[in-house]
């Protein structure tokens, strides 16, 4: 079910782009921001919101890998594992994730908080290893900073 | 010399002390023909990879009334590559001044800048940005009186590598799945929403105002004849001082480690090097040292400058396992719209997984080496040819390196 913001923000956040195509990956955020991740029924009501195909709606959501189809943890951990987080320790990263806080990729810890997903190059290779937790990056992470990270998230 | 980073001006009032839009004053002053002249005689060029002469680029579009769009591609995706962030971060301004003088050059009134969708703070900066510019007259409609309008849309990605294709990210500004087109047409003649486009990186736009300031015949006459001006170099790897440099295209690359990178970190030797993000061909550390940083000299050694983003490989990096990182990425990214790449970037990706587990033959690595031959140039966009280079130039340059995964003694991977 589409949240009662999109609803009402919806058209608003259309006008600000010269074409309603254009729109559309911003409206797919909305919704994300505030369901979590993006459903079938999500996307069904768009459709009518917006006047626009199902299938189109879904084959850009399934396009673009920043797009969730399932529930995230409220703090979502992307890792970079590409070369140069990799050289400098990006496994390391995902050894401590899957442990500390007991998930595989894409799954979600029992108390809601956190999931994770590694990911290719998130553009700051001079800083690696590199995670970014919803929308902000952290960067020359090592296993301390993050144990530290994490223990703060929880708290909040 | 520094140019485009030269200080830190990272709001209008610091941009504007600093000469900032003074080249829009300028450019306004001119005529459109007259700023392409400019920017030719600068000998600029793409900065986001491809190298293409910019005022030629520009020059392509059609000089009648119709609708033109500038685009800004701030998809920066390429492993390695970390450079236009740091624009964005420092000097976001300039950015914004280069589109409007490129869209006054070309007769459009829109711009779009294109951002990946992991740079959420980059994309709120550009929007403050966007606003100051607005705020102050340079952006909108009648800038500084001159009856000329100009406006600027931010569209974000979502994560898709192939979006930073100049095509793919127009269809994604459409909002549809990032599919490179067919060329031809070309955006200049069809481009965004089928109307003539010019499509230039973050860097690239952000040389103009100091092209306009300058002059184009002064810039040209930084750094090398073919290969004119400042270029930025994002660094990463086991250097001591990793990060931004803009640096006059020319420099040794001995020069470029030793005095900015301050060399290798302790312990680690220098093995390879890959120039200029990680789809052009590797380059040992013997021939790194006698390269110089510029589009002749790298293209002698058998590279690329590409996008500047060079990512240095140490002595304890296994190079088989680099290179099946680099094909994760690619067949990852693959969009799939040509069989070559989507079967051919899975087909070595599932090659290397099983070289670096020892379970392959030595004529195997033959195979690995002809698939990536056979996809070179058979496909709409570059992504094959993108995992083509680093496979080819890995294969022949660190073979040994294959080889020992064949009989499974490699020290690296066994530590």
């Amino acid at each position: 079910m589409l949240g009662e913001k999109i609803k009402k923000n919806y058209k608003s956040i259309v006008e600000k782009f010269e074409k309603k195509e254009s729109a559309l990956i911003s409206l797919l955020y909305e919704i994300q921001k505030e369901n979590n991740y993006i459903s079938d029924g999500d996307i069904s009501e768009l459709s009518s919101l917006i006047d626009m195909p199902y299938s189109r709606i879904k084959s850009v959501l399934t396009f673009y890998t920043m797009f969730n189809q399932k529930k995230t943890g409220k703090y979502h951990i992307q890792v970079c594992r590409n070369l140069s987080c990799s050289m400098s320790g990006a496994r390391n990263i995902i050894n401590f994730i899957k442990e500390n806080l007991k998930i595989n990729e894409h799954e979600v810890s029992d108390d809601g908080l956190f999931s994770y997903t590694t990911v290719e190059c998130l553009g700051a290779c001079g800083s690696s290893p590199v995670v970014m937790i919803n929308d902000t990056y952290y960067e020359n992470m090592d296993e301390k900073k993050l144990r530290e990270l994490i223990d703060k998230l929880r708290k909040e | 010399m520094k140019i485009i980073l030269e200080k830190e001006l990272f709001d209008i009032k610091t941009y504007i002390t600093n000469g900032g839009y003074n080249a829009i004053k300028k450019a306004l002053t001119m005529t459109p023909q007259s700023v392409i002249d400019e920017v030719k005689k600068s000998n600029l060029r793409g900065r986001g990879g491809a190298g293409f002469p910019t005022g030629l680029k520009w020059s392509f579009i059609p000089k009648d009334k119709s609708q033109k769009y500038v685009v800004c591609n701030s998809d920066e995706s390429e492993p390695g590559t970390f450079k236009d962030r740091e624009i964005i971060h420092k000097n976001p301004h300039s950015i914004i001044e280069g589109m409007i003088i490129a869209g006054y050059a070309i007769g459009a009134t829109k711009g779009y800048i294109y951002i990946r969708g992991e740079f959420v703070r980059e994309a709120r900066i550009i929007e403050k940005t966007i606003y100051e510019a607005k705020e102050s007259g340079y952006l909108g409609k009648n800038i500084l009186n001159s009856g000329f309008d100009f406006d600027i849309t931010v569209v974000r990605g979502a994560g898709a590598y192939i979006c930073g294709e100049e095509t793919a990210l127009l269809e994604s500004i459409e909002g549809k799945q990032g599919k490179p087109r067919i060329k031809p047409p070309f955006p200049a003649t069809k481009g965004l929403f089928s109307s003539p486009t010019v499509i230039n990186n973050v860097e690239t736009l952000a040389a103009v105002p100091y092209i306009m300031i300058m002059g184009g015949e002064k810039y040209s006459r930084i750094g090398k004849e073919k290969s004119s001006g400042t270029k930025l170099f994002s660094v990463s790897g086991p250097v001591n001082k990793p990060g931004v440099y803009e640096i006059e295209l020319g420099l040794s690359f001995k020069d470029f480690l030793e005095n900015y990178l301050m060399g290798m970190k302790d312990g680690v030797k220098l093995k390879a090097v890959i120039v200029g993000g990680s789809s052009v061909p590797v380059i040992t550390a013997d021939e790194a040292m006698k390269v110089n940083l510029d589009y002749e000299s790298l293209s002698q050694a058998g590279t690329m400058l590409g996008s500047g983003g060079m990512i240095i490989i140490g002595d304890n990096q296994c190079m088989v396992e680099a290179l099946y990182i680099l094909a994760r990425f690619y067949h990852h990214e693959s969009c799939g719209q040509c069989t070559p790449c989507r079967e051919g970037t899975g087909w070595i990706y599932k090659l290397l997984s099983e070289i670096l587990s020892g379970k392959c033959k030595e004529k195997d690595i033959d195979l690995l080496y002809e698939i990536a031959e056979n996809m070179m140039g058979r496909t709409i966009c570059p992504l094959a040819d993108a995992l083509s280079m680093p496979v080819m130039s890995f294969v022949k340059k660190f073979r040994n390196e294959f080889d020992k995964h064949i009989e499974g003694s490699c020290e690296i991977c066994q530590r």
